[in-house]
């Protein structure tokens, strides 16, 4: 805690409300990735402008009811609009949106730069927000102020909404989200579900948009739940690793922000889970680039070392006179790194053997493998062979790539379909009992 | 007001004319590659691109030291291709959508800039005023120097354009196509791309980094409205994005606070909202008109025919057709029509002369009578083209038949004709052949 102790009360008010709002625009979020609709998010975050302008205008406060209002009404016509454009105007839909947002967004920087005189709004506050000025704003309800900033008061009612509203129409979002045909068939009325998200987006968009600005709310809406997309496959973790990620970004970023380098807590914000966004991308367990090359390569080893294991154990078959050595696999498996990386694993663990530093030849482990896949690819071949009556000199190739991935349970089942104990051109198949495969 | 009007318009202040110079090449420029990107679906990624370039600026600011247009536009230019580059790069190794990718690279970059934008305000030396301009545009800001680097890049764009005007017309309709003649589409893409950079980061002072976007959108999209030529479609939208960029110059110089950016966005969607309105082909106004005409076309049609098919019932042997008085009941006997839509239907029948009308009882002209006949035959011919030709059922084929009756041209009318006399269906040309089912039965 002395740590932390440099940490006053309006930080905590300021982390609160970053938090609060980057949670709600995560959770949202997730289900704008994963439609697909990232994009109309950012519309909406912008187009919201001169709805958030006009109730200016009209009612000449900052009261936070016309704003919402105007900002739903807009934020909805938004996507309306983009539609209409799309399907009336016959524009392609990426441009009709680029065309809708970017004209409402100017619309509304010109009311802002003309009512700015009048209201403590400027156009460099719609951009980045104001979140470092969340304490100085207390709650005032009913001319009695209450000890939490109004900004806060507002998100969390925001969140809890968002919140609410998931949880209710759940089952309902998520399968519009991952097949929307499913849920028309299903009775789900996918066109109610879209506006609702719609309308949630854009009033959280408002209610965040105060402290972030326009253009980071669209990073709080996208980054953290694209990353949670890379690091989980199902919904409900989705959702809480984004939020996760959301919190930690707002919190480290306004860490950063005030007491490391001065800038923009908003930015920092956005910048931060940007920084999060781009590590999943490299290290995520699964879907990370570098796992996925890893898993790639381990692959490519596996089937290359399995290669070598089948070239020995047909050399031997064939009862060749002279022994295999290094350079002839080798140059049989067209050299490479995968080859020579193959064939150390395969030394290592005990599978092959290496003699007078040149000489190759299976050990008993590795002979008993080499056969449970020499087993799978002439299976393989005899089954090609009575069922799709492939010509003999067309069985080698599919055998080849397929042998390295038929399980024992699949090797029973050809077996007992097809009962060979040769294969098409007369080789013996090895029996089963002697292989103990790694399969 | 009307002061600082006509100083404007007599162009008397030199920034003025700096301003206005520049902001309509770069219009130009803008227009006619964004009729590429906009077709070749790449609108968003403008967007993108033009976002991600902030940080550039500012990068570029605290290297050069001082408002160098050529070195603050390289570290744009360099920005905004990193930003490509991220999108491409996540969209192909990840399973991240290209939305969600833009969107990410879009904020995250310009959040980046802003925070960059503070430190060096911070920390480093220098004037930056003026740099905050890159945010939403300041073309008042502009110099003779800005505006020459403008013109050179708007030179090059046309060039690149009038050169290479096939092989990108053809990347754009079809890059399948264009690959399978053996066309370095890779490389064409590439450099549309870079065209685009180009265009963007010339744009960024006059219009921002946060609406640039629209410059290269906006106009294309309505240039489509009046063309479906992409010579005409490149010449009209690069005149759209110079009026729009002209305009909107002249408008923000009015106030010395408000933004180059916003005025020239609007003044392109004023232009697009009247294209997308007024155009004549494909504008909104134009279509909702054809569609109205097409439904009372249809609905006269329906109409005749279905007094025809009244009359062919019920009139009596000795009677003319003409003399025959039916009444609305008849009418909505067969037909799914309110009473308010048939008495309207009737009345339009009625003024163009196809009807009769004395009280509630109507009587067919003879004007009438051949229209009708005119369109039955139709009706008939088609269903008995279906029945002979493509074996439907014949109570199957009325709805068919309805559907298409309205649009078939006379051309085709003869020949069927001439296919159901071949067939013996038919005794002689322009009778109107007897219903393959039975009246009634199936009416819509």
């Amino acid at each position: 805690m002395t740590l932390l102790a440099f940490i006053s009360a309006a930080d905590c008010w300021v982390m609160a409300a970053g938090v609060l709002c980057n949670v709600a625009c995560s959770l949202l979020g997730c289900y704008l990735v994963l439609r697909r609709m990232a994009l109309l998010g950012d519309a909406i975050s912008h187009a919201i402008l001169p709805g958030l302008a006009l109730a200016f205008i009209v009612t000449n406060s900052r009261s936070v009811l016309p704003m919402f209002c105007g900002a739903l009404v807009v934020g909805v016509a938004t996507t309306f609009l983009i539609q209409t454009l799309h399907q009336w105007g016959r524009v392609p839909e990426d441009s009709s949106m680029g065309v809708v947002f970017t004209s409402l967004f100017a619309l509304g920087v010109l009311l802002i730069t003309y009512v700015a005189s009048s209201v403590d709004l400027d156009p460099g506050c719609v951009l980045y927000g104001d979140i470092g000025a969340t304490p100085a704003f207390q709650l005032v309800i009913a001319g009695q102020e209450w000890p939490i900033p109004r900004q806060v008061a507002i998100l969390l009612c925001v969140l809890m909404v968002d919140l609410a509203v998931i949880l209710l129409i759940y089952k309902e979002l998520k399968i519009v989200s991952f097949d929307p045909l499913l849920a028309t068939t299903m009775g789900i009325n996918a066109t109610f579900v879209h506006y609702t998200l719609m309308i949630l987006v854009a009033g959280t968009s408002v209610a965040a948009f105060e402290s972030v600005g326009s253009i980071l709310v669209v990073a709080m809406l996208i980054a953290p739940p694209a990353a949670a997309h890379l690091l989980t496959d199902r919904l409900p973790r989705m959702l809480a690793v984004s939020a996760i990620i959301a919190a930690l970004s707002a919190i480290g970023g306004y860490m950063i922000a005030a007491y490391v380098v001065d800038t923009p807590p908003a930015a920092m914000m956005a910048v931060v889970a940007g920084c999060i966004f781009a590590l999943s991308v490299f290290f995520a367990p699964k879907y990370g680039v570098i796992s996925r090359r890893l898993d790639q390569t381990r692959l490519a080893v596996r089937i290359a070392s399995e290669d070598i294991l089948g070239m020995l154990y047909r050399w031997q078959e064939s009862l060749q006179p002279t022994p295999l050595n290094v350079g002839t696999v080798l140059s049989a498996m067209r050299g490479g790194f995968l080859a020579r990386i193959a064939l150390r694993s395969l030394q290592r663990s005990g599978r092959i053997e290496r003699f007078d530093s040149d000489v190759l030849r299976l050990t008993v482990q590795g002979q008993s493998e080499a056969k449970g896949l020499v087993r799978a690819h002439r299976l393989w071949e005899s089954y090609l062979n009575k069922h799709f009556g492939l010509p003999l000199d067309h069985l080698h190739a599919p055998a080849e790539r397929m042998e390295h991935f038929v399980t024992k349970a699949m090797q029973e089942q050809i077996a007992a379909e097809v009962q060979p104990t040769t294969d098409p051109h007369g080789r013996e198949i090895p029996p089963i009992a002697e292989w103990k495969g790694t399969i | 007001m009307s002061d600082q009007l006509i100083r404007l318009l007599t162009l008397q202040d030199t920034n003025t004319r700096i301003a206005l110079l520049g902001a309509s090449l770069l219009g130009m420029a803008a227009g006619t590659i964004g009729v590429f990107i906009v077709l070749r679906r790449r609108a968003l990624m403008g967007d993108a691109l033009a976002h991600a370039s902030l940080p550039g600026v500012w990068l570029a600011f605290a290297v050069v030291g001082e408002r160098d247009f050529l070195g603050l536009m390289t570290g744009a230019a360099i920005a905004g291709a990193l930003g490509v580059l991220c999108v491409t790069f996540i969209r192909a190794q990840t399973r991240i959508k290209e939305d969600a990718a833009i969107g990410i690279v879009l904020s995250v970059f310009f959040a980046i800039g802003l925070c960059a934008s503070r430190i060096v305000q911070t920390y480093g030396g220098g004037n930056s005023a003026g740099l905050d301009g890159f945010i939403l545009g300041k073309a008042a800001s502009m110099l003779w120097e800005d505006v020459a680097a403008i013109g050179v890049v708007a030179v090059v764009v046309l060039l690149s354009i009038l050169a290479l005007y096939k092989e990108l017309s053809l990347l754009c309709f079809d890059r399948e196509f264009a690959a399978s003649q053996g066309w370095p589409v890779v490389l064409l893409d590439l450099y549309l791309m870079l065209l685009l950079v180009l265009c963007t980061v010339i744009g960024l002072p006059a219009v921002g980094v946060v609406l640039m976007a629209a410059l290269l959108i906006i106009p294309p999209a309505a240039a489509r409205f009046w063309t479906t030529r992409l010579a005409t479609m490149l010449v009209l939208s690069a005149a759209i994005g110079l009026f729009a960029a002209a305009m909107g110059t002249a408008a923000s110089s009015l106030d010395a606070h408000l933004s180059t950016g916003p005025t020239i966005v609007l003044a392109a969607a004023t232009c697009f909202i009247i294209s997308m309105l007024f155009a004549p082909r494909r504008g909104m106004v134009a279509d909702v008109l054809r569609r109205k005409r097409l439904s009372r076309r249809v609905g006269m049609q329906n109409l005749l025919r279905t007094v025809y098919e009244h009359l062919e019932q019920t009139h009596d042997a000795g009677r003319a057709w003409t003399r025959t008085i039916f009444r609305i009941d008849d009418l909505l006997a067969t037909r799914s029509w309110s009473a308010g839509q048939a008495r309207r239907q009737i009345s339009r029948a009625r003024h163009e002369g196809l009807l009769l009308v004395v009280g509630d009882e109507y009587q067919l002209t003879s004007t009438g009578l051949e229209a009708a006949s005119r369109v039955v035959r139709t009706h008939r011919l088609w269903e008995l083209f279906l029945v002979e030709q493509a074996a439907i059922a014949p109570d199957h084929v009325d709805r068919d038949a309805d559907q298409i009756e309205h649009v078939l041209p006379a051309s085709i009318i003869t020949s069927l004709e001439g296919r159901l006399m071949e067939l013996g269906r038919l005794t002689r040309s322009g009778d109107v052949p007897s219903s393959p089912h039975r009246l009634g039965e199936s009416a819509v």
